[in-house]
């Protein structure tokens, strides 16, 4: 089925929207009441046709808007792409998991040809077609990974494994929930774990650790991450603080429910082949709270999930400004009832 | 943990003990690229049990037509190395894992110094093929008993030049651990896979000489040894399960029928 792409920006005037279809396939990531921090990693197998779980890397109507995003984000601050030399067979990985992903899942807008090493690559939403040596950066506009990087919607980190842990040894990242490439790249997984809350003492990280230094090629895994964020912006970085800080002063009792968007993280884990490293995708789905409510179960559920939230967690998520006020929007579509186990909108 | 269909395009008998097996997939279509140093568990029904041995993929990582793996014939294993060589012939059809690496060359190595002695010398084939391809500086240290069961030294020498050393035993050849580890450059890796008393020795000299752990790596063949047969109660299934001797637990727990989720992570432990 060929996807229709919405027109719409995710900056200054927020034209940022949801089309129906697209409010139902939204992956909402509380199946309890209560929220509670884990690392609920499951299998990155195949999904429901029409889910954001179907194909390994998900495309959706958002994808052009998205990727000219990125293009504002990477030409104001080229920094958000990074690589250190050693992760060159990593960068090669990366393309052909992205191409042939894209190509197999999306034939009507996407192709690949192989002739050898001589690869044909076209990208019709992009209006992009090339043709390269394999192996061969020389032969592309630019580094392979900040190339594909450019032309799939999410944040990718490339970890490098040595030395019984994992560096953050390249990355392409415009879309992050407040933390920095620049900052973290060349970091180990101990480094930049560090600060979540709750999660060193419960003895997460370390586990989560063991687990991904097992990644076995061709069984990718995924979890859900959320935070709620103020305006449907997707670069909400350290570095652009000033330009998203202040819209936490912005949010009143009369338009939380049009400002305040669930932010949520479909972070999903590759083993690369060549290099034996592990591509980290980290892909960001907004919705508003006023979608939000348009689904009757999800709305109950968020305001239960919301009031029961610990304080810690509220503020390391950077809530504290509006919480109280969303906590009270959402009441009023809460009756009461019970809630069976799970995400699903029905 | 997801699978390969394989079947067997071809069988070589290297050294009057190592058969080389190539693999192609049994659906016709290319196999993944892997990284140099890792290897693949090979399922075998031997009478009825399933034995999974790890085998290190010999070929050049970029090739994607076939995968490649050498057995050494071993008389004292559980059987599998006896049945890749007795039984196992062309066209037979086997289920492998996707390519894992638990022996992965350091990239941001200056130096690598390979030290194989014997069948060790499998890992280091698609190692090589990977220093070359991104013009590392390395040395192979390659000893073995006599002549013949030199598997794969004209090869090498062809393929690594000056960078290949070879020591053959009944020849009186040896290398000088204290020499070769005492006198490199900061910076520089130390691989060795082998028989377990040489990685052993290779191990304590070089952190004797004070090698960083972090720059020694390792990967012992070693058939897992047989036990005493012993017995253990399953809590969730209600069973008992009589483990004999030749067998793993987990092995046994399978033969039972009793599902589960274990997934391979055997370091350094290589069934031959």
């Amino acid at each position: 089925m060929a996807l229709a792409f919405n027109e719409e920006t995710f900056r200054e005037d927020y034209t940022y929207r949801n089309s129906l279809s697209g409010i139902k396939r939204f992956p909402f990531p509380f199946p309890e009441d209560q929220y509670m921090y884990s690392v609920n990693i499951e299998p990155h197998t195949k999904g429901k046709q029409g889910s954001v779980f179907e194909f390994p890397l998900d495309v959706d109507e958002h994808y052009v808007a998205e990727c000219n995003d990125k293009k504002i984000t990477l030409e104001q601050d080229p920094g958000r792409y990074q690589a250190l030399p050693h992760m060159m067979d990593a960068q090669w990985d990366f393309v052909e998991l992205t191409m042939e992903s894209l190509a197999r899942d999306y034939p009507k807008h996407f192709s690949l040809h192989k002739k050898g090493s001589s690869w044909t690559w076209e990208n019709k939403p992009l209006g992009i077609k090339d043709t390269f040596t394999f192996g061969d950066s020389s032969t592309l506009p630019m580094e392979p990974f900040e190339y594909m990087g450019r032309q799939v919607q999410g944040d990718f980190v490339l970890l490098d494994q040595r030395d019984e842990t994992l560096y953050a040894d390249a990355g392409i990242v415009t879309s992050q929930a407040d933390w920095s490439l620049a900052f973290n790249v060349g970091m180990s997984w101990r480094e930049w774990h560090g600060p979540v809350p709750r999660a060193t003492e419960l003895g997460v990280m370390d586990r989560a650790l063991k687990f991904m230094l097992n990644l076995q090629l061709g069984s990718p895994v995924r979890r859900l991450n959320w935070t709620m964020t103020v305006n449907p912006r997707l670069d909400t970085s350290p570095e652009n603080y000033p330009y998203w800080g202040g819209d936490r002063n912005a949010v009143n009792p009369d338009n939380v429910g049009d400002l305040v968007n669930l932010r949520v993280e479909l972070q999903s884990l590759f083993r690369l082949p060549r290099s034996n490293a592990i591509v980290f995708s980290i892909r960001c789905y907004l919705i508003s709270l006023k979608d939000i409510a348009t689904i009757p179960r999800w709305a109950k559920r968020l305001h239960r999930v919301q009031k029961s939230m610990h304080p810690d967690l509220i503020e390391y998520k950077g809530m504290t400004k509006f919480h109280p006020m969303m906590v009270d929007w959402l009441a009023k579509f809460d009756d009461g009832a019970i809630l069976e186990v799970g995400t699903q909108p029905e | 943990m997801s699978t390969i269909n394989v079947k067997i395009a071809a069988i070589k008998q290297v050294t009057p003990l190592i058969k080389h097996f190539t693999f192609v997939k049994e659906d016709g279509s290319e196999f993944p690229a892997f990284s140099g140093g890792s290897h693949v568990v090979v399922s075998l029904n031997i009478g009825g049990r399933v034995h999974r041995n790890p085998y290190s993929l010999m070929g050049s990582p970029t090739d994607t037509s076939a995968y490649h793996i050498s057995v050494r014939k071993q008389e004292q294993s559980r059987g599998g190395s006896v049945f890749m060589h007795d039984y196992v012939a062309v066209g037979m059809s086997f289920k492998i894992t996707y390519p894992v690496n638990l022996f992965s060359l350091a990239k941001k190595g200056h130096k690598h110094i390979l030290i194989a002695g014997g069948i060790g010398i499998t890992p280091f084939m698609s190692q090589i093929a990977d220093l070359k391809r991104t013009g590392a500086d390395f040395e192979l240290h390659y000893a073995f008993r006599s002549p013949e069961h030199g598997a794969f030294a004209a090869q090498l020498a062809k393929v690594c030049g000056d960078k290949f050393h070879c020591y053959i035993d009944s020849e009186g050849d040896r290398l000088d651990l204290q020499a070769l580890l005492g006198n490199q450059p900061l910076g520089t890796h130390m691989y060795v896979c082998g028989p377990g008393s040489m990685v052993v020795a290779v191990l304590e000299t070089a952190r004797n000489l004070g090698w960083p752990e972090s720059h020694i790596h390792s990967e012992q063949f070693l058939a897992p040894p047989i036990g005493e047969p012993f017995k253990i109660q399953l809590e969730k299934s209600k069973i008992e399960i009589q483990v004999p001797a030749e067998m793993s637990m987990l092995e046994a727990i399978e033969a039972a029928g009793v599902g589960s989720r274990f997934s391979m992570s055997r370091r350094c432990m290589w069934a031959l």
